[in-house]
């Protein structure tokens, strides 16, 4: 209840690519103190007096509003990787192995890791066969991220702003986050012996709560990727698809996928031939394991009180038996 | 064979040394240690241990597959997934004696707490030998705490399980360092410390599995269910059940001299009643797992490639065991008995490898050449079974486990 947005979302369409000039983030008045404890008065108000209609509903949180996302769509991407040396220069990544400009990477299927936070990958375009599709991948930045749930140490957090960042000052390096990622993308920093940690997209969020866009979004010089409110993206993308449906595939993927992620994606050929994970159930991942969670207290309380009469009928009959004697 | 009781030497250091060399002149004690089996662990030890030094001098890349795909190997797929169930041997054995009053089996509760206690404590080392920063261990039980997260809970209840089956243990050790009073202590909260290890196993044990249920998609269809939890918390059950009777095989089979004759005597008959209980267990968890496909709908699977790889654990695996221990039960042999244990324990490890690793990205391309373990990481493994053992033997041969210390003779 007590968490207010820093800062009040801009206004207006706010869906930008490189080729618009960045903003400088308007930034929303600060809260003062007399703000928050009106809030927290009145929301502690409307708590006591309880929406009786309100409490018999699911408890269900619909994500931060007016978060950001990001809108890719692969019918336009021409595989310049364009995309991979801007996100190299602003996460200051080693530099990688092949130049950016080198085509053969795309003889194998690549992943990001803890070097690259995005690749791009080359798959063949089953109608028009000289015209292969080009797949980004990196961080999808789930509304309700499983490593954030998986994370035993609470290293994740899904920003007001979208992004979902890591914080290596907590990790341990159990990987069980690699584990529950669905879309296969926290790198780890295996050749580390003292200092390993989870690697991946951070949206350029430092960019972003600067008023700037991310540095793949600003590189693309095909618009290709597209920066700006989630609820606007999907506006935009359900526009594109009922422009010309022709080229596209009607489905908007991230839009439901695991309850929604922050990047999302237009296509021209089927998710599943580009090797996008379907199937996924359109809850967040946490629901998986919400149940046996809830089961865990009434273990805790039921055992002691079946166990403990278990023992005393033990006893009852070792003290019968004696008596007997 | 009782040499603690033999000498007595005045000043502790002395007193200590007696116990520590099983009241041997050291020069004797060193070449008792020359056997067969010390030879195989010293070259195992000899390339294992260097291998762990490099492991913590230049990072999980220098040992293992290092793939961000897989990011659980065989140190967790063995160490953590294996191990745990063929620990429940603690829970198993405690409840069964103290609190549900099968006192029979009191010569074996001893051993099924120690096999629990080591089980859980090499589990954590196989753990700290595979996280990234193992000094940060203790982070989500004091810095950072992730309560949505399973594995959160398993971090909790192990720490927790182990500190009980530690005390839980401390009767003997305190027996072997003949402390009286801190023993009356210790064997007082006996009760409380089973129905904690009870609630902690359910809970863990369970939680294992169901730390697996945040990837669906990766895990095949047929070993991810609902239920995941609910098959690891049962089969653990039999597999606590299963390795007594294998634990208890191996000590009276090669040390012997180790026991009182009542452990021996008796061991056969319980061994037979040890597998009835496994028995039932077995077939509840075999129909279980049948409940498990019908509850997804899952019976075309069954005639896939994966399909016969399910069918083969759970009816070469599983069934098959089961009938063994059936049989073992109803012609009273322990010897059928112990092959049915044996069997059924390969039929858990098959399991929890199953789902951790063999069907875990089942989906990916070159997904079975992920599944060969580095060598370097198999002798990792090897290193730390073979300390696990050492240590085991080290513990029986001096503290009162597989016999009743004579100054403490039918109490508790």
């Amino acid at each position: 209840m007590a968490e207010i947005p820093k800062r009040r979302p801009p206004e207006g369409e706010e869906i930008r690519t490189g080729s618009d000039p960045p903003e400088p983030a308007r930034r929303g008045r600060g809260v003062s103190r007399r703000d928050c404890l009106k809030t927290l008065t009145v929301a502690g108000c409307a708590a006591l007096a309880g929406g009786a209609g309100e409490a018999l509903a699911y408890k269900k949180f619909p994500g931060w509003p007016d978060r950001f996302g990001m809108l890719t769509d692969l019918t336009e991407c021409v595989g310049c990787r364009s995309c991979e040396a801007a996100c190299n220069a602003a996460n200051r990544l080693p530099a990688p192995e092949v130049p950016f400009d080198e085509k053969s990477v795309f003889e194998e299927k690549r992943r990001p890791d803890a070097k690259a936070y995005t690749v791009v990958n080359r798959y063949p375009n089953p109608d028009r066969p000289r015209e292969p599709v080009y797949r980004k991948v990196q961080c999808n930045h789930c509304n309700e991220p499983g490593c954030a749930s998986a994370c035993p140490v609470r290293a994740y957090t899904k920003t007001p702003e979208g992004a979902v960042l890591y914080n290596k000052d907590v990790c341990f390096g159990c990987r069980y986050c690699m584990v529950a990622c669905p879309f296969y993308v926290p790198g780890y920093d295996y050749g580390s012996a003292t200092d390993p940690r989870i690697e991946k997209c951070t949206l350029c969020h430092e960019r972003v709560r600067a008023g700037g866009i991310p540095a793949c979004a600003q590189a693309c010089p095909v618009e290709a990727i597209r920066f700006g409110k989630r609820e606007d993206l999907i506006r935009l993308a359900r526009q594109k698809i009922g422009k010309s449906p022709g080229r596209y595939v009607d489905h908007i993927y991230g839009e439901h996928e695991v309850g929604g992620t922050g990047w999302m994606y237009l296509s021209g050929v089927p998710f599943s031939a580009l090797d996008f994970p379907t199937g996924l159930p359109d809850t967040p991942l946490v629901e998986q394991t919400k149940g046996f969670l809830s089961a865990v207290p009434m273990v805790l309380v039921l055992w002691p009180a079946l166990l403990g009469m278990s023992y005393a009928a033990t006893r009852e009959k070792d003290k019968e038996k004696e008596e007997e004697k | 064979m009782r040499n603690d009781t033999l000498v007595k030497t005045d000043t502790f250091p002395a007193r200590f040394m007696d116990k520590l060399l099983m009241g041997m002149p050291l020069s004797d004690y060193v070449r008792t240690l020359i056997t067969p089996f010390n030879l195989l662990a010293a070259g195992i030890l000899s390339i294992g241990i260097p291998l762990i030094v490099v492991r913590f001098a230049q990072g999980l890349a220098s040992v293992t597959h290092a793939s961000n795909e897989y990011p659980w190997s065989l140190l967790l797929g063995w160490g953590l997934f294996s191990g745990v169930p063929l620990s429940a041997t603690g829970y198993i054995m405690a409840t069964a004696v103290y609190i549900f009053g099968f006192k029979r089996y009191h010569p074996l509760v001893r051993l099924g707490v120690l096999t629990g206690f080591l089980g859980y404590l090499f589990a954590v080392i196989y753990l700290l030998i595979d996280i990234g920063r193992p000094w940060r261990i203790y982070y989500p039980m004091a810095v950072s705490f992730g309560p949505t997260s399973v594995l959160f809970l398993v971090a909790w209840h192990v720490a927790l399980y182990l500190t009980v089956q530690l005390l839980e243990f401390s009767p003997a050790i305190l027996e072997w360092l003949q402390s009286r009073r801190v023993r009356k202590w210790a064997v007082m909260i006996t009760i409380g410390m089973t129905v904690a290890g009870v609630i902690l196993s359910t809970l863990h044990q369970s939680a294992l599995g169901a730390l697996f249920l945040l990837a669906p998609g990766k895990v095949h269809p047929l070993w991810y269910s609902p239920y995941i939890p609910v098959f690891f918390f049962l089969s653990s059950i039999y597999a606590g059940l299963a390795m007594v009777i294998a634990v208890s095989t191996l000590f009276a089979r090669f040390m012997s001299d180790r026991a009182d004759r009542q452990f021996l005597e008796t061991l056969e008959p319980l061994t037979v009643g040890l597998g009835k209980g496994a028995c039932i267990a077995i077939f509840v968890y075999f129909a279980m797992k049948l409940i498990g496909v019908a509850h997804d709908d899952h019976w075309a699977l069954l005639g896939t490639p994966h399909g016969y790889w399910f069918l083969t654990e759970i009816l070469l695996f599983v069934l098959v065991p089961g009938i063994v221990l059936t049989l073992g039960v109803k012609r009273n042999s322990a010897r059928i008995v112990r092959a049915g244990a044996f069997f059924a324990l390969a039929g858990v490890i098959l399991n929890r490898l199953n789902v951790s690793l063999i069907m875990f990205n089942w989906n990916l391309p070159d997904h079975f050449r992920h599944l060969v373990p580095p060598v370097k990481e198999v002798f990792i493994v090897l290193a730390v079974a073979t300390i696990h053992i050492i240590l085991f033997r080290w513990i029986v041969n001096r503290m009162p486990v597989l016999r009743e210390h004579p100054d403490y003779e039918g109490h508790g």
